[in-house]
């Protein structure tokens, strides 16, 4: 008698070797973009003594201001907004810290207004009789160099480009904004 | 005065009137005209909705409570009264607040990863899906049409013996 049990189906067809290949190449690379993803979402902001990178401002006024130029003077760069009210409460102190030192050349002030309306903005600027140079941070490229956690926020650079302090929240006096200033023109 | 005078003057007087009714309701028309060119609410939300808010995660302008929002909603407004169209409005929020205040990012760059993988991991999945289904039931047919060429061979077997069997009962 056969034994007609012992049959049994054939091996199923394997994939083909570049099939698999190309499987593999395309879960690694959504696996690297996606660390490479997480690794910028988890890059800090610029730490202090580290060069910061150059950037452009376009002012209120059409004018434009390239950080690179301003190698050789201290400048502090303070990001603010209309709608924030803790910006207020350091607008007049920025302003009079400015008219302090804009007589020496030595420091520059740059207000950098974040993601904000004009019209408001201006009316923020006159509300203060702020005179330093301002400007919007059109698409947010000049915050994401600092990687600003929020508004306000001030970082001073020193006179090599370099990152010498940051204030995180509004200044509560004038001597606090002078005193980071000294420091970094004393470095 | 004669009485033609008085009909005159009374003519002349109701003309006047006709004329300051008329001259009142084309005012008042013209009024609705411009309130119908202010863009209304509804307008501005339209637009609202296609942005999110550049300050606050996850949230559409449209329904944002902060006032930072409120002056975007303006800003959409002003734009509007302006003559500006949608995609104007729209392309303005982009070049000032950057791609991140639009509720679909634009097809460009890396972002063409969020358009193009999720069809093509669906429609792989449909391939895959079916691959297998049709090789499961191929390999059930297979099984069936065995067992059913075991179960004939079985069968004739057994026929057979019985054949032989009653062949030997009727001999005896």
């Amino acid at each position: 008698m056969e034994n007609s049990h012992t049959e049994e189906p054939k091996n199923p067809k394997k994939l083909p070797r570049w099939a698999i290949i190309a499987a593999f190449v395309v879960l690694l690379g959504f696996l690297a973009l996606m660390g490479w993803g997480l690794k910028n979402a988890q890059q800090g902001p610029v730490q202090e003594g580290q060069k910061v990178p150059p950037f452009e401002l376009t002012t209120f006024d059409g004018s434009k201001i390239k950080t690179e130029d301003l190698l050789g003077k201290v400048v502090v760069i303070n990001f603010w907004a209309s709608w924030c009210k803790p910006c207020e409460q350091e607008a007049s102190e920025l302003e009079e810290a400015w008219q302090y030192y804009k007589d020496s050349g030595e420091v520059v002030f740059l207000g950098v207004d974040y993601v904000d309306t004009e019209t408001e903005a201006m009316g923020y600027l006159e509300k203060f009789n702020i005179t330093y140079p301002n400007g919007p941070d059109l698409r947010t490229a000049i915050s994401q160099i600092f990687r600003i956690s929020g508004v306000p926020e001030t970082y001073i650079i020193d006179r090599n480009g370099k990152l010498a302090s940051r204030k995180i929240g509004p200044f509560v006096s004038i001597s606090e904004i002078t005193s980071m200033i000294d420091s970094a023109l004393n470095q | 005065m004669n009485y033609k005078n008085i009909v005159f003057l009374r003519i002349k007087i109701l003309i006047g009137f006709f004329a300051l009714i008329f001259l009142l309701l084309l005012i008042s028309f013209n009024n609705v005209i411009a309130q119908n060119d202010y863009p209304t609410d509804d307008q501005v939300n339209a637009i609202a909705k296609e942005l999110y808010c550049p300050v606050c995660e996850n949230t559409p302008l449209d329904v944002c409570p902060t006032q930072a929002c409120a002056q975007w909603r303006a800003l959409i407004k002003e734009k509007l009264i302006a003559g500006w169209s949608k995609e104007e409005i729209k392309q303005y929020f982009v070049d000032q607040y950057g791609d991140r205040v639009l509720a679909q990012p634009p097809a460009r760059g890396l972002n063409w990863l969020v358009y193009i993988l999720p069809p093509v991991v669906f429609v792989g999945g449909i391939v895959v899906v079916y691959l297998n289904l049709k090789k499961i039931k191929k390999s059930s047919e297979k099984v069936v049409q065995v067992s059913n060429n075991n179960n004939d061979k079985y069968l004739k077997e057994m026929e057979e013996a019985l054949n032989v069997l009653n062949n030997e009962e009727d001999l005896s």
